[in-house]
């Protein structure tokens, strides 16, 4: 395995940690709403209050990661989707400030505000990022020199739509089933009602996209043929999708929140293989895409990140794992909270 | 407009904005970890009061730091690809070392910091201050390892890429540790260090100050007005050297950046003066209006009076010509304020030596806005860096013989496809929103400081309730005793 691969496959560790991290508390933001009373809302918020800045930090160190490692790929990507990274910042900023400053001010009106604010965002983020992945997968026009030159609205093809679709109710999904495990009393029934709808949305669009991308993006599919061991990953995939209810219908929803993480890390994996080895795939002209090969830094930077990467990366795991299970446990505002 | 003027606006709206909480994160962050110390050290439940203060007022910036850092981070590839493609390979480690060792240790610890208190033992949650306030530092030094790399480039070499049969330059790592330890990095490491620690200082002197003026918490505002009144004063003094070092190794490896700053247009026969004040005319050559020391400037560069220092007319085509008036005023700016804050701390640390301190109410007025111009301080001190290097975005190197090579114009690094419509799109959005951000931060400011440290605190009777509890248990134990009997 080269290097070129190894910080494909690190980035993919990057965009899985963000995703499962960060989509919990994007779906969380997005059930926000339904939440009855400033007593549940306020549960709600507290139940990632300590947590969701670490989980973005995910997407930094994605970020930053994918332009050290990356760098061709990093400036087409930000400069071609221009408008698009906006209105992720735009979404993000408002998110951060919605959850760190509801509760700041006693005024019904005030919270009121940043509570549509916070489920908006958190909606925008989660489309932007969906619609963003199915592009990756349908492919973006680029020139012989690795430039996007697409405009906005090329970016809003169904198929990407779709994708969006399908980030939008895995994530209500795998947002419920964090609220389900981290409630008690009342709202944790509340919340296990909403558990078989979500599921159920998360099916639908599931079903729909699989067959889309069978049907309209042969390329992904290309690597199942010349590796019949990827075959491992759907299956990883349909058996973590089915485990979700399995798992509830017996009680366990920790079990059915591990199978939702699963699952979020399985179409990571998905996107990775169907990728691969391209970064930012060129359509209609093929030949143009941007590889983990011509896109890369060189040899010496990607061997001395990789050095600073396992150096840090043990403490990361390890602090990040006592931290999380400091805040272990269920949620009732009243005692020791602090939004 | 053209799209390069509007993408250098839109990096000085959002880098100074986004400057107003990374200072200010580093030395509150210096503080935080005083107080507890001495709360962990003393018992003294003051200290605990003090420390969660000025954790919530922590948590606020640093809320807003994150928020407005993101937008850094996508700025480089959304309007300067050019650029990021240029020295992608280089800041390559940097941003992996940052963000593996700052960007987790203080997110991760800063969760335990604000909502850990009832779940962690007294000794691990200052450990968790600790991180944060090291992951803010950490933090800094990789982001100045970068700039500096790009005022003063070292350790890399310029390589040609090819993409798809398509050949371009770009800057690759040679050898790491000359990359970190460029000509700049630790000089301009330390002077932000010290401006980080005078700013966190004045910022807590400034909410003690106006509580000893409208005498509440007298008790608490006076030592953290002491407390940080000392070390303002040192970070203050200690810049005077640091600025020194700074303007030498400017004077070594950016010449033009220099004159600039100094406003030195002419090169001339004798010995060049150093301006105090004055107002550089960029169509004329000249320093109108202003007060200079003669040969003073060749004093500081040559160590004699009279070897004339090398102008802006002798360097400017190889250089080419940094905009000076910007340059000069920001970096004249900075200096004066720096010298402001030597003397009046100076002067309340005598005050305080002879005990009149909390009595000069104007003194105490002073720093209750002193801290504003901090921030003007530490703004225009990155502005003078920044500008000066113009019109290069990677500053090139000189060889022996002086001829220059290697570097990036500023006016090629911008994105290829962005247009001047979508960077003014942006611009009005990011300004909305800096708007509103900055209303807020006032607002809940302004609203820890009206509410105070919280006295009610139940943890604040931390050591009473311990001694009720040794109490308590001697009870259960004489009882115990007793019923052996």
């Amino acid at each position: 395995m080269d290097l070129n691969l190894t910080w494909f496959l690190l980035l993919g560790v990057l965009l899985a940690g963000y995703a499962i991290l960060d989509g919990f508390d994007l779906g969380v933001g997005m059930l926000h709403l339904l939440a009855r009373g400033d007593d549940q809302r306020r549960t709600f918020i507290e139940t990632i209050g300590p947590i969701w800045d670490g989980n973005e930090v995910w997407l930094v160190t994605f970020g930053g990661a994918l332009f050290a490692a990356f760098p061709e790929a990093y400036a087409t990507i930000f400069s071609g989707f221009y408008f698009v990274f906006m209105l992720v910042l735009l979404a993000l900023i408002a998110r951060a400030v919605a959850l760190e400053f509801r509760s700041k001010t006693e005024s019904a009106a005030w919270r009121q505000a940043w509570d549509v604010v916070f489920c908006l965002a958190s909606t925008l983020a989660t489309l932007l990022f969906g619609v963003g992945v199915g592009n990756a997968m349908v492919g973006v026009p680029l020139n012989e020199r690795g430039i996007y030159i697409g405009g906005f609205f090329d970016l809003l093809n169904p198929y990407s739509l779709l994708v969006g679709l399908l980030a939008l109710t895995m994530f209500l999904m795998h947002g419920s089933l964090y609220l389900h495990l981290k409630t008690t009393g009342e709202l944790h029934a509340r919340v296990g009602r909403w558990l078989g709808r979500t599921y159920a949305m998360f099916v639908v669009a599931y079903v729909l996209v699989s067959g889309a991308t069978l049907w309209f993006i042969p390329r992904a599919t290309a690597f199942f043929q010349a590796y019949p061991a990827a075959w491992l990953v759907v299956a990883l995939n349909v058996l973590a999708v089915v485990g979700i209810p399995y798992a509830l219908r017996r009680g366990w929803s920790g079990r059915a929140f591990v199978a939702s993480c699963l699952t979020v890390c399985a179409f990571v994996l998905l996107l990775g293989l169907a990728l691969y080895p391209n970064l930012v795939t060129s359509s209609p002209a093929a030949e143009n895409s941007l590889t983990i090969y011509n896109a890369a830094s060189s040899q010496k930077t990607l061997w001395i990140m990789l050095v600073i990467a396992l150096l840090g990366m043990p403490f990361v795991i390890g602090y990040t794992s006592i931290i999380y299970w400091v805040f272990r446990g269920r949620v009732a505002v009243g005692e020791g909270a602090y939004h | 407009m053209d799209v390069v003027l509007l993408s250098r606006c839109q990096f000085a709206l959002t880098v100074m904005f986004h400057y107003l909480f990374p200072p200010l994160t580093i030395g509150l962050g210096l503080v935080l970890v005083f107080l507890e110390y001495r709360w962990l050290r003393t018992n003294d439940p003051i200290y605990h009061t003090a420390t969660k203060f000025w954790t919530k007022i922590f948590g606020i910036n640093f809320a807003l730091g994150v928020a407005s850092g993101i937008v850094m981070e996508f700025q480089f590839g959304t309007n300067w690809a050019v650029y990021s493609r240029f020295v992608g390979d280089v800041f390559g480690s940097a941003l992996a070392a940052e963000g593996i060792f700052a960007f987790f240790l203080e997110s991760g610890f800063l969760a335990v910091l604000l909502y850990g208190w009832d779940r962690v033992s007294r000794g691990f949650h200052f450990f968790a201050t600790l991180m944060v306030a090291l992951g803010s530092i950490f933090s800094s030094v990789w982001i100045v390892v970068a700039n500096s790399w790009q005022q003063t480039p070292a350790g890399s070499h310029l390589v040609e890429h090819t993409i798809n049969g398509h050949a371009f330059l770009r800057a690759e790592i040679v050898d790491f540790w000359a990359l970190v330890f460029n000509p700049s990095t630790v000089h301009r490491l330390v002077h932000v260090w010290f401006a980080a620690f005078t700013l966190g200082a004045m910022f807590a002197m400034s909410i003690s100050a106006w509580y000893l003026l409208r005498g509440r918490h007298i008790e608490f505002a006076k030592r953290s007005f002491t407390g940080s009144l000392l070390l303002a004063t040192l970070a203050s003094l200690a810049q005077l050297g640091s600025g020194h070092f700074n303007a030498e190794m400017v004077a070594e490896h950016q010449p033009a950046k220099l004159a600039a700053f100094e406003g030195h247009f002419r090169t001339g026969e004798s010995g060049t003066p150093l301006y105090l004040l004055g107002w550089p005319d960029e169509q004329t050559r000249e320093v109108k209006a202003g007060v200079a020391v003669p040969g003073a400037l060749s004093l500081l560069v040559h160590k004699d009076f009279r070897t004339p220092v090398t102008g802006l007319d002798r360097l400017q085509d190889s250089y080419g010509s940094p905009p000076v008036w910007l340059s000069f005023q920001t970096y004249h700016l900075m200096i004066g304020l720096g010298m402001l804050f030597i003397a009046s701390t100076l002067w309340a640390c005598w005050s305080w030596w002879r005990g009149t301190l909390f009595q000069q109410r104007w003194l105490l007025w002073y720093f209750v806005f002193g801290v504003s111009l901090a921030f003007v301080a530490n703004e225009v001190g990155w502005a003078a860096a920044e500008v000066g290097r113009q019109p290069w975005i990677v500053y090139p190197t000189a060889g022996p013989d002086g001829a220059v090579s290697g570097g990036l114009q500023t006016v090629e690094a911008v994105s290829e496809v962005v247009t001047s419509g979508q960077v003014l799109g942006s611009i009005i959005m990011f300004g909305f929103i800096y708007l509103l951000l900055f209303i807020l931060w006032v607002y809940l400011l302004n609203r820890a400081i009206q509410r105070g440290p919280d006295v009610e605190d139940a943890a604040a009777l931390g050591p009473e309730i311990d001694s009720l509890r040794g109490v308590v248990e001697a009870q259960t134990e004489l009882r115990g005793a007793f019923k052996a009997d």
